[in-house]
């Protein structure tokens, strides 16, 4: 498959040293509730490779299995045929290495926590103490621009707010991916821009491989260096659209280039429906 | 009332004084609601009085003379004379000590039974096949007549000895008021820890946490808002166990015990009774105070919800 896209941020080669690549998924299929009545094939032989520092979206119709793939690739779900490699672990291993950082599309930030104590979450259970917790929270709270909000509570913050601290949250203990399932599903258009914006910076900073799952084109397009067009169910990959915009910002969604990919992306999923 | 109107917006708008405002007004309308109870009785009385305790030749449900409805007075002054002829300490006296007796019983009570409802949560919510398997026990145990079981629990109890010590009568009152406490921990505690979302427990599951800490960082703290509630009919209802036990066991000291022995001096001292009723339902207003302020304590940085 694909090698390093032309991507701009390829270069920046990830936290973590050594070759291979970040993901690789080989003939992954996945089954929900075999040989009962309940049967669903969510995913169908998927093949995918995703090189370090690599940006790459997951976009498709409703229910075509998208957010399953994701969670294949968390570990959150076994795969019912083929294997799911992670940094060169199991994708179970890195789980219980906790060797990738995830967001929802829900905050999924717990309201009785702080905005500090939620991102200092991931770390209390990986036994760090409090004084180097709250240096790392105070240090991603920077990262998402959101130090004045340090002592606030979830219910406290917007929409997009929330969802900066949730990345805080999977970025806090600088895992080498990010995995995103709908992150902005639920925020407003100039929100999300806004958001799409930052994490694009966010992401350039830290040099984490990212993994999005949208239904959005113009954010997958916006964000990734290579967009994965699935069918619809069970899912396969139709398609890799490479995107290559270089360094984005807001001007990038008015370039010809930038729509170039969009109706690229888009003819993608029709010819696929 | 007409001066809150006039109270600038601005302090209006602040939550501390909205919330102490809130407060005031409640200890006014406790006092009022007092006034305006002790006002019904003895009007009653009055209106009973006056016609006979009958209209058109129909009987009031309840005749109105000093001996079944002594003046709220009466019962007031009661409160500081001797209990019986001859003996120093007041009735106010007894029935605070009696109060006393059955709080600390009936919050032995409340601790056991919140202890065993949540452990019971916690294994149910662990295991499906326990709450399968348990949660009918659970209503069921709650269907036993409480004074059929009173006796079978003092006569488990007789010749028991844990630790070292011997079984004492009012620990036998204690379990059974831990019986009725342990209920509503157990129904709401379940419902608490599993109200979590897939996306939460997910996350969790994200960073490899145990079962453990699941529960330590994630189930528990999302169920204090099912607990609440849940402690709040617990204190009650052990309350009422206590002092059912108290009468049902014959377990001397408690305010159910007292109620029992005043009124059987009803007819020669009518306003006795009330007295212990007063205590009782006194004892009742202080556990469900005391469960508020866990209440603050527990929901305090959360979102307040509704009013």
């Amino acid at each position: 498959m694909s090698g390093p896209s032309g991507g701009g941020r390829v270069g920046g080669g990830g936290p973590v040293g050594g070759g291979g690549p970040a993901v690789l998924v080989a003939g992954v299929s996945k089954v929900f509730n075999p040989g009962r009545t309940g049967q669903v094939e969510a995913v169908r032989g998927v093949d995918l490779e995703i090189e370090r520092g690599e940006f790459i979206s997951l976009i498709g119709p409703s229910g075509c299995g998208k957010s399953t793939l994701l969670r294949l690739v968390a570990n959150l779900t076994d795969p019912t045929s083929g294997t799911v490699i992670v940094n060169g672990k199991t994708a179970r291993q890195a789980r219980l290495d906790q060797a990738y950082g995830m967001a929802f599309q829900q905050s999924g930030l717990f309201e009785w926590r702080t905005v500090t104590k939620n991102i200092e979450l991931p770390l209390e259970l990986r036994g760090w103490d409090r004084v180097r917790r709250q240096s790392r929270a105070a240090e991603m709270l920077k990262l998402v621009k959101l130090e004045d909000f340090a002592d606030h509570h979830p219910w406290e913050l917007s929409g997009g707010m929330q969802q900066r601290v949730a990345i805080a949250r999977a970025l806090a203990f600088d895992p080498p991916l990010l995995l995103m399932d709908e992150p902005f599903g639920a925020l407003d258009e100039m929100t999300r821009e806004h958001m799409q914006a930052e994490l694009n910076r966010i992401c350039e900073a830290t040099g984490t491989t990212a993994v999005f799952v949208t239904h959005s084109i113009p954010e997958a397009v916006f964000l990734s260096d290579r967009v994965v067009v699935l069918s619809p169910r069970p899912g396969r990959i139709v398609t890799v659209v490479e995107v290559e915009l270089g360094a984005r910002n807001d001007d990038t969604r008015e370039t010809p280039e930038f729509f170039k990919k969009i109706t690229e992306v888009r003819e993608a999923l029709r010819g696929s429906a | 009332m007409a001066g809150v109107t006039q109270v600038p917006a601005v302090a209006e708008r602040d939550p501390h004084v909205a919330a102490w405002r809130r407060r005031v007004r409640r200890v006014v309308m406790f006092v009022l609601a007092l006034a305006v109870l002790a006002a019904l009785w003895e009007g009653y009385k009055w209106f009973g009085q006056s016609v006979g305790d009958r209209v058109f030749g129909w009987r009031l449900p309840a005749r109105s003379d000093n001996g079944s409805m002594p003046h709220v007075w009466d019962v007031v002054r009661r409160f500081g004379q001797p209990e019986r002829r001859g003996t120093s300490h007041t009735i106010g006296a007894t029935v605070a000590a009696g109060a006393w007796f059955t709080f600390r019983v009936a919050m032995a009570g409340f601790v056991v039974g919140v202890v065993v409802g949540m452990a019971l949560a916690v294994v149910m919510q662990r295991f499906g096949v326990a709450e399968r398997g348990l949660l009918p026990y659970v209503v069921l145990s709650q269907t036993v007549p409480l004074v059929a079981l009173a006796p079978l629990v003092v006569g488990w109890g007789g010749n028991l000895t844990v630790f070292g010590i011997r079984w004492q009568l009012w620990m036998s009152v204690a379990v059974i008021a831990a019986y009725l406490a342990f209920f509503p921990v157990a129904i709401g505690g379940l419902r608490g820890l599993q109200a979590p979302g897939s996306e939460a427990v997910e996350l969790m599951d994200s960073y490899a946490a145990s079962w453990g800490q699941t529960l330590l960082k994630l189930r528990l703290p999302a169920a204090v808002p099912y607990l609440v509630p849940a402690l709040k009919l617990a204190a009650a209802s052990s309350v009422v166990g206590a002092v059912v036990a108290e009468i049902s066991t014959g377990t001397k000291g408690g305010i159910g015990r007292l109620i029992i022995e005043y009124s059987r001096e009803a007819t020669s001292d009518p306003a006795k009774v009330y007295t212990a009723m007063i205590g009782a339902a006194a004892l009742g207003l202080v556990v469900a105070a005391l469960v508020g302020i866990l209440d603050l304590v527990m929901m305090r940085h959360r979102p307040q919800v509704g009013s």
